[in-house]
């Protein structure tokens, strides 16, 4: 199974995709933008996030509300998403609204600060000071998307600092912060722009070249830190929090190669052997047999930069010790990094990863995602084609390798949440709470 | 130059919902397929018209917890077992229950098909439903309740559910049910629960994607042909027990030390599925509050930047499910929220809207209705939805043009009928010290105040 995958590259450096489908009349518009947390200069955690939210403020031609109106009027679903070291904008549309999905993108890449004024910045400021609230600081857990970052790369690192930001960085942004930030990263040469679905491929070349074609380059980019890192911590780690909440849990990652390199296959293979659903390892030992975990799952970030993580998430039972969990998942572990895997877990794990992209095809929206991801850090959004094939050719052998060379003991950093010790009952005891501790090595 | 001129669009290209082929077999059971062969991906989705409302008094949370045991083993396999069989697939089955419909559907690839659906039968016919699977699934639905009540969210709901159906009504408890009606659950009860709602008479399974309807047909009745029996309740009852507190405005604060956030519910009875008005009353709420370019998002959101979002909704159900507003704003302007939500409902019933807003609503209705049904998955829900509530056949077919039959008089008439101001509940996730006072002092109603319970 094939999708259709047309790529070129306008004068100023935009890297288009088409990717035609006519069994619907819709189609999909989406720009990566291949700037994220990352890219922040000190003291600004969260503007790349805080700054996604000002491009839905309105541009030269587009008025304070209207992008989110003129794309639902036309029957369309719209949003974005800042990641550590991404950020994008996505439409689907009615496929006789093309020009219009594309003319909003446009305006907004080339003619955004026209628009941009101090009361836009101030409500986008307070709105993104309450997205913080609701999803970190008033959520059980909701700081380990902050805090296992931290934990997983040093202090001076791109990936280190919290993507949604302090409330104090965000105080504060200014306008100029704003403007830089747009110069500097918000230019095509420094984006893609993938269109799914039904159009005619002349029209929409036509259209991409009228609307982002005047669009100049940006200036030289600045040079970021260097994202290389060992690839293992080099000795254990772990932090341990209390919070307001009634279950332990455990995060414990792993530094695993980064995404689409040659030893990521067997690495997201690994990662689904031991923690992709119900037939995984972890579930079926510590949820099924054992009875410690009320869940357990494990995912990948899919970083392209540095380094990938691998992370196992797991959650007590009631009764359950975080000891205990922590003792049943390290097992768990130790015995994939000794022994490696099977002929059968490889098959199960690569049926799974074969549904669950064919599934993710179906939607235009997710085809022109995933299209936007390999050309934004690639330069082949085609390479989407060679998954399914990259996947399949990784061997027992190569799988059990990543497993001895990246689970053991020196590559393991756990992020630990307890409940808030209020009596003195069970897990908590005998923790600090907040500290980070270099336990062994 | 050629930016400052606005796109201006073609017309649109037509699009149908897939057509459903139906069948019975000899069994009673009703096969629906609606093939879609543009991946090669097929879902496959059995529905009874037995969810939570079908629970017994007392035994609140039986639907979920049997649709949950259904796939942690059959007879034959155990529930490592069955689990190893399907992934191999590459599919699960996913089971559960909401308060209509009970549910069970897999997503595998075309040359899978026969295999996924072979098990799906096995598993809807002959659970296992050992006594230590279901123990645990017991256990972990206890702690999930524990685990909500400590997220503001899930407090949120639990708190409003309570504050507006009255003791008695099935949609007073969660449909997975509360702590202690999840204790009284066993093995017994939910092997009766199966027994007298899982039969062929009572179920509809739906097949969708890259299968003919000969296919289908025939790979359902390989798989669940042979199923004989009977139902030992009936079809879903017409009415529940959907009672709600009568009285007025009332305001609750449920006390959450510290909280940065107040978590607010704003709301009164809705409306049943099956209301005549639903058209009307779908478009009214999406400019309330369903779209992101609503007026209670834009005022709360763009405006006063109290929120990151805002929305109203209609829970449609069998019964009359709420009607709710819900947002969380920043503590110190927990009052000022609560009063511009309701100026936004009263707003909503004493003005006409304009043409331009209108057709805000109506114009996204109708056309984000293709990009509503891309994925195998949801048209086979949406087929088993409108099989549940008895919809008729043309219903998907025609929906466009309901929504563009619905006028700026028919939008008011539905938010004069619908919305109720006098009857508004106010409910408060959050520091009791710091909104207390504030949300008195608006005068909506009279105020109580609730520490959650740890347990109950």
């Amino acid at each position: 199974m094939r999708i259709p995958v047309e790529s070129y590259r306008l004068p100023n450096g935009l890297l288009v995709t088409l990717s035609e489908d006519h069994s619907a009349p819709i189609v999909a518009v989406n720009l990566w933008y291949h700037v994220g947390s990352a890219n922040e200069r000190e003291g600004r955690t969260g503007f790349a996030h805080l700054f996604e939210h000002m491009l839905f403020q309105g541009s030269e031609h587009v008025g304070a509300n209207e992008h989110f109106e003129l794309v639902q009027r036309a029957g369309g679903t719209l949003n974005g998403s800042t990641w550590l070291d991404r950020t994008n904008y996505y439409e689907t549309v009615p496929s006789n609204h093309l020009a219009t999905a594309l003319w909003l993108e446009a305006d907004r890449m080339g003619a955004l600060l026209p628009a941009m004024t101090q009361e836009k910045l101030d409500t986008q400021r307070d709105v993104v000071k309450n997205e913080r609230r609701w999803s970190v600081d008033n959520q059980p857990y909701g700081t380990w998307w902050e805090r296992l970052p931290a934990l997983c790369f040093p202090p001076e690192h791109p990936f280190h600092h919290s993507l949604i930001g302090s409330m104090e960085h965000l105080s504060e942004a200014s306008l100029e912060d704003i403007a830089e930030f747009f110069r500097t990263w918000y230019s095509p040469d420094n984006a893609v722009l993938t269109i799914a679905g039904d159009f005619d491929p002349t029209e929409a070349r036509a259209l991409v070249a009228q609307y982002f074609g005047p669009i100049p380059r940006a200036a030289a980019r600045p040079e970021l830190p260097s994202f290389t890192v060992a690839p293992s911590f080099g000795g254990a780690q772990r932090a341990v929090f209390e919070d307001d909440v009634v279950l332990p849990r455990l995060f414990l990652a792993f530094r695993s190669p980064v995404f689409g390199s040659a030893e990521y296959y067997a690495a997201s293979i690994c990662g689904a052997i031991l923690g992709s659903r119900r037939g995984s390892r972890l579930y079926r030992s510590l949820v099924r047999e054992q009875e410690v975990a009320q869940e357990v799952s494990a995912f990948t970030y899919d970083l392209s930069k540095g380094s990938d993580l691998l992370v196992v998430d797991a959650m007590a039972r009631p009764g359950v010790t975080l000891e205990q969990l922590e003792a049943a998942v390290g097992a768990e572990v130790d015995r994939l990094h000794r022994d490696g895997v099977t002929a059968d877990e490889l098959a199960r794990a690569l049926a799974l990863i074969e549904t669950d992209l064919i599934g993710a095809l179906q939607s235009a929206g997710e085809r022109a995602d995933k299209l936007s991801q390999f050309a934004t850090y690639f330069g082949d959004a085609a390479l989407l084609n060679e998954q399914i094939d990259r996947y399949r050719a990784v061997t027992v052998e190569q799988v059990s390798a990543f497993a001895r060379a990246r689970l053991g003991a020196d590559n393991r950093a756990s992020l630990v949440y307890v409940p808030r010790a209020a009596g003195g009952s069970g897990a908590a005891g005998a923790v600090t709470p907040g500290v980070v501790e270099e336990v062994g090595a | 130059m050629s930016m400052s001129t606005r796109p201006v669009a073609g017309p649109g290209r037509p699009w149908e919902f897939p057509a459903v082929h139906h069948a019975t077999l000899a069994n009673g059971l009703r096969v629906s397929v609606a093939p879609m062969h543009r991946l090669p991906m097929v879902t496959v989705l059995a529905m009874v018209d037995a969810g939570a409302t079908r629970d017994a008094v007392g035994h609140e949370g039986a639907s979920l917890l049997t649709a949950s045991a259904l796939t942690e083993g059959t007879a034959r396999l155990d529930g490592a077992s069955l689990t190893e069989q399907c992934e191999r697939l590459g599919a699960s089955i996913d089971a559960g229950a909401d308060w209509d419909s009970f549910m069970a559907h897999v997503a595998v690839t075309p040359d899978r098909l026969e295999q996924a659906m072979a098990l799906l039968g096995e598993v809807l016919i002959t659970p296992g439903f050992r006594a230590r699977d279901v123990e645990r699934l017991k256990e972990e639905r206890l702690a999930d309740l524990l685990q909500q009540r400590v997220e503001p969210r899930g407090l949120a709901a639990e708190q409003f559910r309570e504050f507006l159906y009255v003791d008695g009504s099935r949609y007073r408890v969660s449909a997975g049910g509360s702590p202690t009606t999840v204790r009284g659950l066993s093995p017994e009860i939910v092997q009766a629960f199966h027994a007298a709602h899982v039969a062929p008479s009572r179920m509809t399974i739906v097949l969708t994607g890259d299968v003919t309807p000969e296919r289908g047909v025939a790979l359902v009745e390989r798989a669940l042909g042979s199923w004989r029996g009977d139902a030992a309740a009936g079809a879903m009852p017409a009415t529940v027990d959907d009672r709600t507190v009568a009285g007025g405005r009332r305001v609750r604060v449920v006390h959450k030390a510290d909280a940065p956030q107040s978590e607010l519910r704003v709301g009164h009875r809705g409306l049943p599925r099956l209301h005549p008005d639903f058209f009307d009353v779908v478009v009214m709420n999406a400019l309330l509050g369903g779209l992101f370019s609503s007026r209670i998002n834009l005022n709360l959101r763009e405006k006063h930047a109290y929120t990151y979002g805002a929305n109203s909704m209609f829970d449609w159900r069998r019964g009359a499910g709420p009607f709710v507003v819900s947002t969380a704003v920043k503590t110190e302007v927990t009052d000022a929220a609560v009063r511009e939500i309701l100026l936004e409902i009263d707003r909503m019933r004493s003005e006409t809207v304009s043409a331009d807003e209108l057709s805000l609503a109506t114009a996204y209705l109708d056309g984000v209705f293709p990009i509503r049904y891309e994925t195998t998955t949801a048209v086979a829900q949406a087929i088993a939805t409108a099989s549940s509530y008895g919809l008729p056949d043309d219903y998907y077919t025609t929906y466009r043009q309901r929504v563009r039959g619905v006028t700026a008089e028919s939008v008011r008439r539905a938010a004069e009928q619908h919305l109720h101001p006098e009857e508004l509940l106010v409910l408060a996730v959050g520091d009791r010290e710091a909104i207390r006072a504030p949300l008195d002092a608006l005068g909506i109603g009279p105020l109580d105040v609730v520490e959650p319970a740890a347990d109950a």
